[in-house]
């Protein structure tokens, strides 16, 4: 029984595939069909969902108070635009995020040359960031209010704090990758400590370093979300926790359609500045 | 001739695992050295000394100051353009100029703007060696250094390194576990065992020497006794 059923669990085995042929049919296009440019290709998922939205919208299916409509989300950004509040707000939200990604930046990236270049900084620093690591950082908002009040330098903080992280562990881990042939190679052609770290050392952790950054931006504006929910006056926090008092979907949406933009333009400079700096790389870069 | 490497009761040991056996050895100025034997057998181990990069030694080493080295992997530095991986760690600006000399001398002067990624394996084994030679040095360690090219080019690499040495003059020590190349190039054939010097072998076989003549052949078939290889089995074409 026991057997039996195993047997039909198990496929029968196949014949070696030794007769027959196979044809293999070119992949070169001939001309009959027009090759949609990838550009267009990427758009066509965002585009539609929108297109959908303005839909359900119209339609009446999703009411306004639930979700405002693209077109009065629209109407907002001018309206806002024209009165010159939505460009202070982005001009403060965008000061507090630079502010804080510099200062975390910073921090990220001597504690990490720190920790990956010497064994001492390693068992006195990388320990620590695990187990800061391990505190979720969204959650020290109360202390940080404890500490430094309500006004700007909790929300710098959190950026700060935010952005340390993935900078930190991308770097070191970069630094911690660099292939020991190649260290060694170099320090045989004479290379001095100051130079493994410039040639050798530096440049392979390089990969490394700007997928942190990447995620380093990204958490820089979620942690600016959070940031301004603490009594903001001005910026997009601000903005958007006036809105909700009100009722205002479409605010409410328009700022999240900024905080995403503001995201999307940060990653763009990354995957722009990648492409600039790992030129040398020989990547896999997808199939047509 | 003035010896270039002199080696007096060497010792290494990996945890308690003696690799070399107190061991002695001179290298003369110029002198061309084959080192053969089974993996394991303490050869690499010996190179990686001369070359400075493994101290903890018993025994004393005198080496020259000016040596470089080639490894198996070209160990090019990817973010450095070919050229500038050759001058690597010269002091001083990196010299272009020097730079498209030394790849002049290994054929592949027209490679020196490309990022090392576009290179071919015999390629980029070039620019290793040109990278080695560029500092004159007076002792050139290689370490199985046409051990991952396939037998067309390794053949041309072989032909390069036994040119570049006679221009250059310098003393060179080769690991390799071929005894064909070693017996191609070497002045002299060393074979370890068990981390000594087992057996060692004068080669003077006129050069440039060719390895279908019966004087070839017998040395190959000793040093092959030697290795505890023997090429008699039936059946298999000699």
């Amino acid at each position: 029984m026991t057997t039996e059923s195993l047997k039909a669990a198990v496929p029968a085995p196949q014949a070696a595939p030794t007769a027959g042929r196979v044809t293999i049919r070119g992949t070169v296009r001939q001309g009959r069909r027009p090759a949609v440019p990838r550009s267009v290709r990427r758009a066509a998922g965002p585009v539609g969902l929108v297109l959908l939205w303005f839909l359900a919208s119209a339609t009446g299916v999703l009411p306004e108070s639930v979700l405002a409509s693209p077109v009065d989300v629209l109407r907002q950004a001018v309206d806002l635009t024209k009165d010159g509040e939505l460009p202070r707000a982005i001009a403060a939200s965008g000061r507090r995020a630079a502010i804080g990604f510099l200062i975390g930046a910073t921090v990220a990236l001597v504690l990490s040359l720190l920790a990956g270049l010497f064994r001492l900084g390693e068992d006195v620093i990388d320990s620590s960031m695990g187990m800061f690591r391990a505190i979720p950082w969204v959650g020290l908002i109360p202390l940080f209010i404890v500490w430094f009040g309500i006004e700007e330098t909790p929300k710098i903080a959190l950026v700060a704090l935010g952005v340390t992280y993935p900078l930190y562990f991308n770097i070191y881990g970069g630094i911690r990758s660099t292939d020991a042939q190649l260290v060694e190679a170099a320090r045989m052609m004479g290379l001095g400590r100051l130079g493994l770290v410039m040639y050798v050392i530096l440049p392979s952790a390089l990969p490394g370093a700007l997928v942190g950054l990447r995620y380093a931006l990204s958490t820089a504006w979620l942690a600016l979300v959070f940031a301004e929910q603490i009594n903001a006056d001005a910026g997009l926090g601000y903005l958007m926790s006036n809105a909700q008092q009100y009722f205002r979907t479409d605010v409410i949406v328009l700022c999240l359609v900024v905080y995403a933009l503001l995201g999307l333009a940060c990653d763009f400079a990354v995957r722009i500045l990648s492409r600039r700096l790992l030129t040398w790389r020989a990547n896999f870069e997808g199939e047509a | 001739m003035a010896n270039s490497v002199e080696i007096r009761g060497l010792s290494r040991a990996f945890d308690g695992n003696t690799v070399l056996h107190d061991l002695d050895l001179d290298l003369r100025e110029g002198e061309f050295v084959a080192l053969l034997g089974h993996s394991g057998c303490g050869k690499s181990t010996l190179l990686r000394i001369l070359a400075g990069l493994d101290g903890e030694i018993g025994g004393e080493v005198t080496v020259p100051v000016r040596r470089s080295a080639a490894f198996q992997s070209p160990r090019l530095l990817p973010w450095l353009k070919v050229w500038r991986n050759v001058v690597l760690g010269l002091p001083g600006r990196p010299d272009r100029a020097l730079a498209a000399k030394a790849l002049d001398e290994v054929g592949i002067a027209d490679r020196a703007g490309v990022w090392p990624k576009t290179l071919s394996g015999g390629q980029a084994q070039r620019v290793s060696l040109a990278r080695a030679l560029v500092r004159e040095p007076e002792l050139l360690l290689l370490d199985e250094p046409f051990g991952a090219l396939d037998a067309l080019t390794r053949g041309k690499v072989q032909q390069l390194v036994a040119e570049l040495w006679q221009s250059h003059g310098c003393a060179v020590l080769l690991v390799t576990h071929d005894v064909e190349e070693a017996l191609l190039l070497a002045d002299r054939v060393l074979v370890m065992d068990g981390g000594r010097i087992a057996h060692e072998l004068t080669v003077d076989l006129p050069r440039p020497r060719d390895l279908t003549t019966p004087d070839f052949v017998s040395l190959r078939a000793r040093l092959l006794g030697w290795l505890g290889v023997t090429r008699t089995l039936e059946g298999t074409p000699s």
